[in-house]
């Protein structure tokens, strides 16, 4: 079986929804498109729609996905990916834009399964250029960087610096720095703003943008989505 | 005017459910602010999950944005922990449409649907520096408007408020905007707010509390009436637009972009209730029964749907399958050209088999729990409070659901009532008992989940002279039932707070003397009172017993017919001797039928405006008895029922100490 998958924004004032309203929007933005979505079975049936890495509500995204399940017709006549995601596009609210489609087979590893990891920008405030680079220099010569997490209750003490695939600035203001930064998902998703904390307490974030959510591929991390359909666009290749 | 976004977003992340406070919501329009224009903002004093789906409230965002010489914006009550930043960063009150502070709006215009949300008006106009009182405001601030049911009598928050307005509001508020406009134009040392409150005191359904003077004696309200030399009507009367077809509103209703209470398209297919129940607020001061054409509510469904994505559309009105060739827009609404399941809801369902028949057609994307409203326990005080449903109705209708697959069903009732014995209390856990005897004939472990509210009497409706059990009363009924529904297996019970009744009571039917009594609660910190977690009783006792006035005079004595009532001046339409002798047949048992299908008992709501009932059949529909306690397929004559049984000494109700 297939699935269309859509590659998303969440930026601006709609960054303070949650998950479960994303969801929800979802439903009815399908529906606005006339997208075919299939639906479960039952007394209750509900659409069959599934996302990949929950974005912590306040956090903005220019990668977001979600995978869509569609009856197996849907991709054969006369299919037009340009076509629908400007239907989708049009039928998300102001701050949310379908930026690109794929089609992905379903027995492919779920979305949540096949991220591990994501890249996010981070506007820092109340520090200086010099100092973040020593804070960055001080976190890659360590070997261990242990962040005490709750799970279920329970504090959980964790290592976490092999999380940290790269930290760099990518620009520079007069009170703080906006970072670019790689971090790991496996086996838990690691919050810039939790490892932000951690490595210092003083560091303020007044924005998180998750940049990309990136699957390996071989030893190469990719987009997870690929075009079957287009062969001239071939995932991108980001790591 | 300036927005606070940047303060608001600093801080966001770190309340409860920042969506409430952003915006943006599906069919929102920008607001074209100029200094000319009216500006109003339209809050509902409840949180924005409550507050979003009020149809009156985005029908008047609509109406005014559409007009040249207004515009609107909304804003909700923000949740306890959002006012605490707010109030610890100075943050006003603001629009959740561009937020902008409401101190900077002309109008601030308030939704009053419920008693217990009175406090929260106090706390949205300090939020937003406005003065509590009236007599305290000039020029430069605000004008505070309320509208909504509880205008009816809007005695105990009149000081608070500038100007009530009754009824439909469709009119009046462009009606209100003009004068605005006009006075604003004036130069700025010539505005006179008295002026201004003068001049919109002369607009049918206007209430300028502050040109009417109350006069007290012993204790008792004895008069209240225009100030000397004030040219204000005697009594003012409601407004009703007498053609719901003029006003196919709202067009583009608004999708939150988070969960919501009613998160569906909801279209209003009739406004007003003729069926009479005694007990209903709504269903007394909203005639008469105007419909909206079937056309225009299948092309409002689907345009409707189309554009907002829901799957599921709710046909409102205080009485859906009561709308005429209702079947037909039935079929037509689920026959509509769609690619996924659509559901359709009618909410305050008539309890015949017809109706769950095609509640299960109906419902094609998700199925709901079922409710039936039989509201009271036995046949004889189903005759007084005037809701002639028979137990054979609701026993064939809890079958049909049953039978087509439910398995929960759900009851709500009323305790004290007039007249009501222990024994038409206990009536109910028997409804619910036999109830479930039929749901195992079809499921194995059926359930019955019993809601329980306790009565409060409304002013304009025929039980607005009723002493009102006391809290000890209700309580005493509460435990009754839940010892019954005790040993049955399958019965859930539930039931409202009945000290929140007592609050409920007191304000309902209130009088100016409770201005301090909201204020010293307000001060006190009870917001949110309809909120059990934040509802207090005694914040509402201390602050009686501090202004000397007692529970007992204001809720639990009945009242005489020739006694001032504090909603006297203030007309829904309907005749107080038509009140009085509803009432007085209330007592005697004796049920009313519906005025749809039979002549008119002359109550004054059609006849004391020049209108009539807009009902495109006035034959009663199909199925059960029909609100006459008489099977309609034995008896194709419709006859009221009227039972002699019972005798005036029925007055004394269970619930007062004498």
């Amino acid at each position: 079986m297939k699935c269309l998958r859509v590659r998303y924004t969440k930026l601006g004032k709609i960054r303070f929804i949650g998950h479960r309203d994303v969801a929800r929007i979802w439903e009815r933005t399908l529906r606005k498109a006339n997208i075919p979505v299939l639906y479960s079975q039952g007394f209750s049936p509900h659409p069959r729609i599934s996302f990949g890495l929950a974005l912590p509500t306040g956090f903005e995204s220019e990668a977001e996905y979600v995978d869509i399940y569609l009856d197996e017709e849907f991709f054969l006549k006369d299919f037009d990916a340009e076509s629908i995601q400007q239907d989708i596009d049009i039928a998300l609210p102001t701050g949310m834009n379908a930026l690109k489609l794929g089609i992905v087979s379903t027995s492919e590893d779920s979305l949540q399964e096949s991220v591990d990891a994501c890249v996010w920008e981070v506007k820092i405030s109340g520090v200086s250029v010099e100092e973040f680079k020593k804070i960055r220099s001080e976190l890659f010569s360590s070997d261990s960087l242990d962040i005490e997490r709750e799970r279920k209750g329970k504090i959980l003490v964790e290592d976490v610096r092999s999380q940290v695939h790269s930290m760099d600035i990518a620009e520079e203001h007069t009170d703080g720095v906006t970072i670019l930064t790689e971090l790991g998902t496996k086996p838990r998703v690691l919050r810039p703003t939790d490892l932000l904390k951690r490595i210092n307490s003083e560091l303020r974030t007044i924005r998180v943008l998750r940049k990309e959510q990136l699957t390996l591929q071989g030893n190469k991390r990719i987009e997870p989505l690929s075009i079957e359909l287009h062969p001239a666009a071939p995932a991108e290749v980001l790591a | 005017m300036s927005s606070l976004w940047y303060e608001l977003e600093q801080f966001l992340d770190d309340v409860e459910k920042p969506a409430r406070y952003i915006g943006g919501e599906d069919g929102t329009v920008d607001p074209d602010h100029s200094p000319e224009k009216a500006s109003w903002l339209l809050i509902y004093p409840d949180t924005y999950e409550i507050g979003l789906p009020n149809q009156g409230l985005q029908i008047l965002y609509e109406i005014l944005n559409e007009r040249d010489d207004s515009v609107a914006e909304r804003s909700y009550a923000p949740w306890v922990d959002m006012l605490r930043e707010m109030r610890k960063r100075k943050i006003p009150l603001f629009s959740v449409d561009t937020h902008r502070a409401a101190g900077e709006f002309d109008i601030l215009a308030f939704n009053l649907s419920a008693e217990l949300v009175y406090t929260n008006l106090l706390e949205c106009l300090d939020l937003s520096n406005v003065p509590l009182y009236s007599k305290d405001r000039n020029a430069e601030h605000p004008i505070v408007i309320a509208g909504g049911h509880c205008t009816y009598n809007p005695e105990p928050f009149a000081d608070f408020i500038d100007i009530a307005v009754l009824g439909d509001g469709e009119e009046v508020v462009g009606e209100i905007s003009e004068i605005f406009s006009q006075w604003k134009s004036k130069p700025e040392k010539e505005l006179d707010r008295s002026e201004l409150l003068q001049e919109l005191a002369e607009l049918s359904g206007v209430y300028v509390p502050s040109l009417y003077e109350t006069t007290f004696s012993n204790g008792r309200l004895v008069s209240i009436s225009p100030k000397l030399g004030e040219n204000t009507p005697n009594v003012i009367e409601k407004r009703t637009i007498s053609d719901l077809a003029a006003w196919p509103y709202p067009k583009n209703q608004l999708v939150p972009l988070t969960e919501v209470v009613h998160d569906r398209l909801n279209v209003e297919i009739f406004r007003g209730c003729t069926r009479g129940c005694r007990f209903c607020q709504a269903g007394m001061i909203t005639r008469p029964v105007r419909e909206r054409p079937r056309e225009q509510v299948v092309s409002m469904v689907e345009k409707g749907l189309k554009r907002t994505g829901y799957d599921e559309v709710s046909l409102t009105s205080l009485s859906s399958a009561d709308f005429s060739g209702i079947e037909n827009v039935i079929s037509e609404v689920m026959n509509q050209d769609s690619c996924s399941p659509v559901s359709l809801s009618l909410p305050s369902l008539r309890v015949d088999a017809f109706t769950v028949d095609t509640a299960s057609q109906m419902q094609q994307a998700r199925r709901t729990g079922l409710t039936f409203a039989p509201e009271a326990g036995t046949w004889r005080l189903r005759q007084v409070i005037n809701k002639l449903i028979s137990d054979e109705d609701l026993f064939a209708a809890v079958e049909s659901a049953y039978s087509q697959g439910w398995r929960r069903v759900k009851l709500y009732f009323l305790i004290g009532l007039p007249t009501e014995t222990d024994e038409d209390t206990l009536g109910i856990v028997d409804l619910a008992e036999k109830t479930l005897e039929i749901g195992r004939k079809y499921h194995k472990s059926p359930s019955v989940t019993v809601s329980v509210g306790g009565f409060v009497p409304k002013p304009g409706t025929p039980f607005q002279w009723f002493g009102q059990n006391t809290e000890q009363e209700l309580l005493r009924k509460i435990y009754l039932l839940r010892d019954a529904a005790k040993k049955i297996r399958g019965l859930k019970l539930k039931w409202h707070d009945s000290r929140a009744t007592v609050v409920e009571g007191i304000l309902s039917r209130g009088d100016r003397r409770l201005a301090p009594v909201l204020e010293k609660v307000w001060q006190e910190g009870g917001l949110f009172q309809e909120w059990s977690e934040h509802f207090d009783i005694d914040l509402w006792k201390n602050a009686m017993e501090e202004e000397d006035l007692l529970i007992e005079d204001f809720s639990y004595r009945h009242r005489d017919e020739d006694e001032v009532l504090p909603w006297d001046h203030l007309s829904a339409g309907l005749h107080k001797d038509f009140l009085w002798q509803d009432w007085r047949d209330a007592l005697n048992n004796q049920g009313l039928e519906d005025c749809r299908w039979t002549p008119c008992y002359d109550c004054g709501a059609c006849t004391g405006y020049g209108i009539e009932h807009v009902v495109a059949s006035a034959v009663p529909p199909a199925g059960g008895s029909q609100g006459t306690g008489v099977s309609s397929e034995q008896d194709n004559e419709i006859t009221v029922s009227i039972s002699q049984t019972g005798t005036a000494k029925n007055l004394q109700p269970s619930g007062v100490n004498e």
